[in-house]
């Protein structure tokens, strides 16, 4: 069975992300910082009359923190707070069939924990990133 | 009483639209025991609400089939089809006479005996069917109940459109502007401030609401404990959201129930003490800007401050010395403290374990402070402050680093700046204090505990936190606003010193700073909200009584207070001699008595303290001196042997402390002409350590307790101790102010005024 899939580009590599987890895409403005916040949270942004918290993408999976400038973000709803993950680029949205994690693939840092499986996109294995686990949890935090 | 009867008309119809369906199923299976319980519920509520809203002919009907009911559920009778249409009639003309009271109409009451004679065990079975139900008289209802659910979303949803149309303005702002669309825009603010009004007003309700059912407890509760009680209520109109009549409903009743139990004296105690007999209390509601204001003032006792103190003292909550250092103010709000009741009796009324401090939480938790004002015999006066609503805050906003907070206005009492002598601020180790007119204050700067970058000392904002107050320090003291607070993402609130995010018309998010948290960001910790005041001030200025640290010859380590010590010196062996039976200290020609704990070693230089009282003069061989400190305040009473005045604590090591009097005691020659001084009521040993040293200098003999047969010339007493008979007295005073114009008592640490005291009363008594 396939699904629908938002191709878009993190840390320099190709990651799927699926539909369902994307309230919308944007190019967010102005972030206000939040002191003392953990460092996967950049800010603080207004959306439509709506603040949502800006994760640093690169943070949150242990690479490298995104570029300053970045603006583009997908918006997604994470038990009723919205977040902007900042993202280096958006392709198109395709059906794909998702694939369980080839045994013996080893992910390390955030990526293990955010990826939960792979489509194949004309050959190339893309990973499929769950928005949910980029996002510092209170748990997690406290 | 007019709400209240549409509020019971209101639940009872809504009842029994529920209830109908019941009705079917146990007509149809007379043996089913839920359905029959849940009739029964229905007319017993029935009965209890007509009671209190005086509807007799409700109330016979509801009681009638009550008793059926009782007696069925019991088992002692059988529900027979005769019974269940009686009982269902019954329901019925409660339905049809609830409808006729909405509608205002009078309905005939001429059937309802018949009614209940159906209800008898050998009524005819016909007569329930042979009655004629009414034309139903139903009033078209112009209210509705609605979950409050529904409200919070539509309160949420208007929220958003609020900043909807905030955005929408803003960047229309940025371009030049048709003016038909500025027309438009501003009729959409108009409407949409209108419909933010209007729909925060579906969640007001007139605190009448919390009000009404107080004239009856009052005088239920007043009768309980004998005592009779007038009651005012004033500003029964005022609205609030309905959520916070909810919230307040329990510490109100506590409050109130506490008053008549301890606060208004029993009649024969009022006429003693002058007052009417019958105890007034006042429940008055204001509004003041966004808050409301409840007050509850009794014309009664008001709190005992000293007893309260003494209480928690006996509870262990303070100890001696945070009770001393603590205003009158933070005495009086230990009534707050968790496990402390200011009556000694628990009584049937108040005291059922939940306390004040379960109150003071409540009012917290929505928002709100409790206040109190107390007049010691006059009465005691309690003000409930609780926002508006829940959802709009009102704030001040401050800049730091060029980004802009919110702090709830609530939490901060006021905003001072720098410029003036009111503010100082002082660094203490490392850590700064501001002193405000006097009061000195925690200082925590906000770009600091943010991690900004450090900027100048800007305005301080003295934030009131449940613990205790500070004084935050910022950059910029920018704007009030009112601002719909939301919570942030977890990540967010996670850090412990945000309450929440908002969107202010600017289109820039802005973070609501929470002031415990930044409090305990900052490190802070108010130690039992021991408040940093003016004798806290005096206490340090005296810190603690100097002593001399020291290893005596047996290897001991022991102090000394310091004032007797007149110098530390070293005896040549040959200066010691045993003459007399006793050991001496030659020196400058004269001979001292030395005394030691040890034989002296033979032909060796020892160590020597040389004590004085100012009159005379001893020597006390040690083997090393060490260091001066400072005497804690618990001194643990000596047990044995020796001339110790106990044991203290000092750098977790404990220490005997030397006790000078002992050593001066055998050296009476001199001694004796000082005058005694007895140091009454001195359990604590608050006198001896701190009095002492300094009535010695002075030339009296101190003692805690007499001996046979001494009598003292002059006493001194703390002003809460009981009276000494016979001897000229000197009154301290724990506190710095005087209690009336007619008071003579000394403030404790006002040392001059208490030699001169002192030697006054000396005086006086020697004339007599």
């Amino acid at each position: 069975m396939t699904e629908l899939y938002l191709i878009a580009h993190i840390a320099g590599r190709g990651v799927a992300i699926a539909t369902t987890q994307v309230d919308s895409v944007v190019d967010i403005g102005e972030i206000v910082a939040v002191p003392c916040a953990e460092a996967a949270v950049r800010g603080l942004t207004a959306l439509r009359s709506r603040v949502v918290t800006v994760i640093d993408t690169g943070v949150a999976l242990g690479v490298e923190p995104m570029p300053a400038a970045s603006t583009r973000a997908v918006i997604t709803r994470v038990e009723g707070h919205y977040y902007a993950i900042l993202v280096d680029s958006l392709e198109d949205v395709a059906d794909f069939e998702p694939q369980p994690l080839s045994s013996g693939l080893a992910l390390d840092r955030g990526w293990q924990e955010a990826g939960t499986g792979i489509v194949d996109r004309d050959g190339e294995p893309v990973l499929i990133l769950d928005l949910a686990a980029l996002v510092p949890s209170l748990a997690i935090a406290a | 009483m007019d709400d209240l009867l549409q509020e019971f008309v209101a639940e009872t119809r809504e009842t029994l639209e529920a209830l109908s369906g019941e009705i079917v199923a146990w007509e149809a299976d007379p043996t089913d025991r839920a359905r029959l319980d849940a009739i029964f519920r229905f007319v017993h509520t029935v009965k209890g609400s007509c009671g209190f809203l005086d509807l007799p002919r409700l109330a016979k009907l509801s009681h009638a089939a009550e008793d059926v009911l009782s007696d069925v559920r019991d088992g002692t009778r059988v529900p027979d089809t005769a019974l269940v249409n009686a009982v269902l009639a019954i329901v019925d003309r409660i339905g049809e006479i609830v409808e006729a009271i909405d509608a205002g109409a009078a309905l005939d009451h001429s059937s309802e005996d018949l009614l209940i004679a159906a209800l008898a065990e050998d009524a005819a079975p016909t007569t329930a069917q042979g009655l004629q139900v009414t034309t139903q008289q139903r009033a078209t209802s112009r209210t509705i109940r609605l979950n409050v659910d529904l409200l919070d979303r539509m309160m949420s949803g208007m929220s958003d459109m609020v900043l909807a149309r905030n955005e929408l303005a803003r960047r229309l702002r940025d371009e030049a502007l048709d003016p038909r669309i500025e027309a438009s825009l501003e009729r959409l603010s108009v409407t949409v401030a209108e419909m933010r009004d209007t729909v925060t007003r579906t969640r007001m309700q007139k605190i009448e609401a919390l009000f009404s059912p107080l004239p009856r407890m009052v005088r239920d509760t007043a009768a309980e404990v004998g005592k009779t009680v007038a009651l005012t209520i004033d500003g029964a109109e005022v609205e609030l959201d309905r959520e916070m009549i909810e919230m307040l409903r329990d510490p109100l009743v506590h409050i109130v129930r506490n008053s008549i139990d301890h606060g208004i004296e029993s009649a024969y105690e009022r006429r003693a003490a002058g007052k009417r007999e019958a105890g007034r209390l006042t429940v008055s509601a204001r509004q003041s800007g966004n808050q409301i204001l409840i007050e509850i003032a009794d014309d009664g006792r008001g709190i005992d401050v000293e007893r309260i103190a003494a209480k928690a003292l006996q509870a262990g909550l303070r100890s001696e010395r945070e009770l001393a250092g603590m205003t009158l103010a933070a005495k009086t709000d230990l009534i707050f403290e968790p496990g402390l009741s200011s009556r000694d009796t628990v009584t049937n009324v108040s005291g059922r374990g939940v306390g004040m401090d379960v109150v003071r939480s409540n009012i917290e938790q929505i928002g709100g402070r409790v206040q109190l004002a107390n007049a010691p015999g006059q009465g005691l006066s309690l003000t409930i402050q609780v926002p508006l609503t829940l959802s709009i805050i009102s704030t001040i906003v401050v800049g730091v680093d060029g980004q802009q907070f919110a702090l709830p206005r609530q939490s901060v009492e006021e905003i001072v700046t720098l410029r003036g002598d009111a503010v100082r601020i002082d660094t203490v180790g490392d850590a700064a204090i501001a002193t405000v007119r006097g009061e000195r204050l925690p200082l925590v700067m906000l770009g600091r505990v943010l991690r900004l970058p450090h900027q100048a000392v800007g305005p301080l904002a003295i934030v009131g936190t449940r613990d205790g107050k500070f004084a935050l320090g910022v950059d910029a003291v920018l704007d009030t606003e009112e601002l719909v607070v939301k919570p942030a993402a977890p990540a967010v609130m996670s850090t412990g010193i945000y309450a929440g995010q908002t969107l202010p018309d600017s289109g820039r998010p802005m973070l609501l700073l929470d002031g415990s948290g930044i409090a305990a960001a900052a490190g802070l910790t108010f130690k039992h909200a021991l408040a940093l005041n003016e004798e806290e001030a005096a206490v340090a200025a005296e810190p603690g009584t100097p002593a001399l640290l020291f290893d005596d010859l047996d290897g001991s380590r022991r102090a000394i207070v310091l004032a007797v010590v007149d110098r530390v010196e070293t005896a040549a062996a040959d200066a010691i001699r045993v003459s007399g039976g006793r050991t001496r200290l030659a020196t400058g020609g004269l001979l001292v008595p030395l005394h030691h704990v040890r034989p002296l070693p033979s032909g060796q230089d020892v160590a020597v303290l040389r004590l004085t009282d100012g009159e005379t003069e001893i020597g006390y061989a040690i083997a090393e001196p060490l260091a001066i400190v400072a005497l804690p305040h618990e001194i643990v009473p000596a047990h044995g042997a020796g001339p110790l005045i106990g044991v203290v604590m000092i750098d977790d090591e404990p220490v005997e402390l030397v006790d000078p009097l002992g050593l001066f005691d055998g050296e009476a020659t001199p001694a004796a002409r000082a005058p005694l001084c007895l140091l009454h009521g001195d359990a604590q040993g608050w006198m001896a350590s701190f009095l002492r040293p300094a009535l010695e200098v002075a030339g009296y003999r101190c003692v805690s307790t007499l001996a046979a047969g001494e009598q003292p010339a002059v006493a001194l007493a703390m002003d809460d101790a009981d009276p000494v008979a016979g001897v000229p007295v000197v009154t301290l005073r724990r506190r710095r102010d005087r209690h009336g114009e007619g008071d003579t008592s000394i403030y404790r640490y006002d040392r001059a005024a208490l030699i001169a005291a002192l030697a006054d009363r000396l005086a006086a008594g020697s004339r007599r």
